[in-house]
């Protein structure tokens, strides 16, 4: 594979630091976050000077490449970061385990000490490539200002491709101060690393298994939205009418609103995903990757089901359940070739006998769906945190909106409750479950859709990891609507400690909380507080549609802290044992 | 309009029928529609994952020539916390590249995750299992016995025999080199073993398949 464009090459000797920076201009980047540091000035100082592109000057590094991932989420295209080395690099660290265990493209450049220092133990240097190793599809030290450019180039495209993930270039200060005739590459070698279409001996079985099964159920994750295969996916469920249940990092992937949605399976996913998915006979899973938090006991899990497993990544096929029928490609064009075949060579009457023949499953899916919804108590004294979510999804579903979430039992209810229907509008943190993402990946995701609103739901904890970011938001005037859950407690703890720890509430209740609306206009964000369930939806109406764009807006919320999230698989149980309430 | 037509089809649900059982349906297929619901867990049937055993694997790989390289392909094997039993490497006639033999002790499925894996690594070019394919694996020895002169001849045959090389002598101790598969450097050093074996250094599997 190579990344093409048109070669530059300019006369003129310049500093490594400015290559970064047109190197960067070349590629189309116009927007960085990130925080200025000793071994990354002259970096910034080339930026100041070539103007063009637009810097987020975050207030915590960790957040800055939540910031990038918000952004790249939302766009579909790489963020990217800048951040210094020692304290800068390991702050980041967080940010880029997130976005590689949720496969997020983001270029984070990591200032180093001079490469004369490196291993000496300097002042801020930090062996950030071995600290990222582990968490980065590729990342190097550059020790020639020659190669520059081309790592740049190399690192961009490689976070974007195949499966998506972080990549680190790490900058020593003296290959940013030495200076090389500016070339940027026409044409970057990088190894072919994935294979996009799927072998269409493998597609060809997949269909006729499909339209032999009588319980089918679709399973989408993050891959239909990384591949943007949600019109393939809607088209095959126009077809053929099987129902569908989303993975969290998969909501969106598929219109939440449809009836074929069963809504989330999972620990913490609806009654009848899980046992839509429990009895099935035929699994079509797409750009999922079969986590625990999805599968629970695998011994328990679908037991009875043939899989089909359609995945860009091969190390994701058979790691944790062995697959019948692996389709090793990209989601987008795999789909697209199983419908061309679908529609040109299976006869009519053999797609109607299917859909008749599933007819008595997905009545039984429906009945499921009506006996046992998601549900909660309605209180007039103390607000619910599920009608949060139902407020504030009835109030936006006519606006193109964005939500984002923090991590724990918020998260959980948004991801119940809130029918997402676009790919990238639904950004959390699923698979390293960083609590802090929500709100920076918010002002993120409005740098990159300015048109959209932008909703961030957050707990009392959560939000206390990246507060600080108020500032980032009112000073870029990036008008985010931060909802927090206020419990008074790390819920999804305490939640965990009353069902399985004798309710002994260890560390996990707040003794002193800030108020959250003053701290916001302390920040000189607006603030709201909410207390009283009648007064819910008109002060969250106000809170989200009254105040201007350009200003950051608080809304805490205070909910009933004895809720707990339901349904729940408890650890190591079949789905059958699920609880309920 | 379009929204509370939606809403209108959700609510209908998916069958577009009401949600009484049709038994003619029921009789067109061959297990329950929903088989599991109400099973206590006793009774649930389990998912058949293959089983597979513990062994050992030889691994070749072709790498970028790059430091870092190695820190990347060793921590995937930490990181299911698998030992590597030995690894070789040395450049290539291309001095980009460097082929790596590693031996590992694993369970297959574990292993072929690594694989998987290794094979997603940038600077990775190649992987291959070459465990079961027809190949050639040398090992280095360097074997420092005590000898004193009593048993200077005995060590000798054993030299002789196994085609070693005596590459340094001392008043009381002889260091052999012998190369060769793991069965004949396991069997030479059991032979010695009586001797007194001071200390041992041993390269580690290099492996090169058979053939064109």
């Amino acid at each position: 594979m190579g990344a093409k464009g048109e070669a530059v090459r300019k006369k003129e000797k310049v500093t490594g630091a400015r290559v970064v920076v047109e190197t960067m201009n070349h590629l189309g980047i116009d927007t960085l976050f990130g925080i200025p540091g000793g071994v990354v000035l002259l970096l910034y100082d080339e930026l100041f000077k070539f103007g063009k592109i637009r810097h987020i000057l975050a207030r915590h590094e960790q957040a800055a490449i939540h910031m990038a991932e918000g952004y790249a989420k939302a766009l579909g295209k790489p963020g990217v970061a800048i951040v210094t080395s020692g304290p800068g690099a390991t702050n980041a660290v967080t940010g880029i385990a997130d976005a590689f265990m949720d496969s997020v493209p983001i270029l984070v450049i990591t200032g180093q000490v001079p490469t004369y220092y490196m291993g000496n133990d300097a002042f801020q240097e930090t062996d950030t490539t071995g600290i990222t190793r582990p968490i980065t599809k590729y990342n190097t030290v550059v020790r020639r200002v020659e190669d520059l450019a081309a790592e740049i180039i190399k690192g961009y495209y490689i976070c974007q491709m195949g499966r998506p993930g972080p990549v680190v270039i790490d900058l020593p200060r003296d290959i940013s101060s030495a200076t090389t005739e500016l070339f940027i590459p026409e044409k970057v070698d990088i190894p072919e690393k994935f294979k996009s279409t799927g072998n269409e001996k493998q597609i060809r079985l997949a269909v006729e298994s499909i339209l032999k099964s009588e319980r089918p159920v679709v399973y989408a994750g993050g891959g239909v939205i990384s591949s943007g295969a949600s019109e393939e996916l809607e088209e095959l469920i126009n077809i053929l009418g099987i129902p569908v249940t989303l993975t969290l990092m998969g909501l969106g992937g598929f219109d939440g609103t449809r009836p074929e949605f069963l809504g989330m399976l999972g620990m913490h996913g609806t009654y009848t995903a899980n046992m839509a998915i429990n009895n099935s006979d035929m699994i079509i899973a797409i750009g999922a990757r079969f986590d625990d938090r999805v599968t629970g006991n695998v011994e328990y899990f679908a037991p009875l089901s043939k899989i089909i497993h359609i995945d860009i990544d091969p190390a994701s096929i058979s790691k944790n359940i062995d697959i019948d029928i692996p389709i090793v490609g990209d989601a987008k064009i795999v789909l697209r070739r199983l419908l061309e075949i679908i529609r040109e060579e299976i006869p009519k009457s053999e797609i109607e006998k299917f859909r008749e023949r599933i007819k008595p499953w997905l009545k039984k899916i429906d009945e499921w769906k009506s006996k046992f919804p998601l549900r909660y108590n309605k209180s007039d004294n103390i607000i619910k945190p599920q009608e949060v979510v139902n407020t504030v999804y009835e109030l936006t579903r006519d606006t193109d909106t964005i939500v984002t979430t923090d991590v724990g039992q918020h998260q959980m209810w948004a991801a119940q409750y809130y029918k997402v229907r676009k790919p990238r509008t639904f950004l959390t943190s699923g698979g390293l479950g960083t609590m802090g993402f929500g709100f920076p990946a918010a002002i993120g995701a409005k740098i990159a859709k300015p048109e959209k609103l932008v909703i961030s739901f957050s707990g009392d904890g959560s939000f206390q990891m990246n507060m600080q970011e108020i500032s980032t938001a009112v000073e870029e005037k990036v008008g985010v609507r931060v909802i927090i859950f206020n419990n008074g407690e790390h819920g999804m703890v305490t939640q965990w400690q009353r069902k399985f720890y004798g309710r002994r509430y260890a560390a996990s209740v707040f003794k002193v909380q800030p108020k959250y609306a003053a701290l916001a206009q302390a920040f000189g964000a607006k603030g709201y507080e909410i207390k009283d369930p009648a007064e819910l939806k008109d002060k969250l109406k106000k809170a989200i549609f009254d105040e201007p764009d350009d200003i950051p807006v608080i809304i805490d919320i205070k909910v009933d802290p004895e809720e707990d999230v339901y349904p729940m698989v408890p650890p190591g149980s079949p789905p059958t044992e699920m609880l309920l309430s | 309009m379009m929204e509370k037509d939606k809403k209108a089809s959700a609510e209908q649900g998916l069958s577009g029928q009401s949600t009484e059982h049709n038994q003619e349906n029921h009789l067109m297929l061959s297990t329950p529609i929903a088989p599991l619901e109400g099973l206590p867990r006793d009774m649930l049937p389990k998912r058949k994952q293959e089983k597979t055993e513990e062994r050992l694997h030889v691994l070749s790989l072709l790498v970028e020539n790059k430091p870092g390289v190695l820190a990347r392909i060793s921590n995937l094997f930490a990181g299911k916390g698998y030992n590597i039993e030995s690894l070789c490497v040395g450049e290539t006639h291309d001095p980009k590249f460097s082929r790596m033999t590693i031996v590992t002790r694993g369970d297959s499925r574990v292993v072929e995750q690594i694989e998987k894996q290794l094979r997603k690594i940038i600077e990775v070019v190649k992987v291959s299992n070459i465990t079961d394919v027809p190949h050639v694996e040398r090992e280095l020895l360097l074997v420092k016995v005590s000898a004193m002169k009593e048993d200077r001849s005995e060590l000798m045959r054993l030299v002789e025999i196994f085609r070693a090389k005596i590459v340094d002598v001392t008043l009381k101790t002889i260091t052999v080199e012998i190369t060769g598969d793991k069965d004949k450097i396991d069997a030479f050093l059991n032979l010695v073993k009586p001797l007194g074996i001071k200390d041992i250094v041993r390269t580690g599997i290099a492996a090169i398949k058979r053939g064109e």
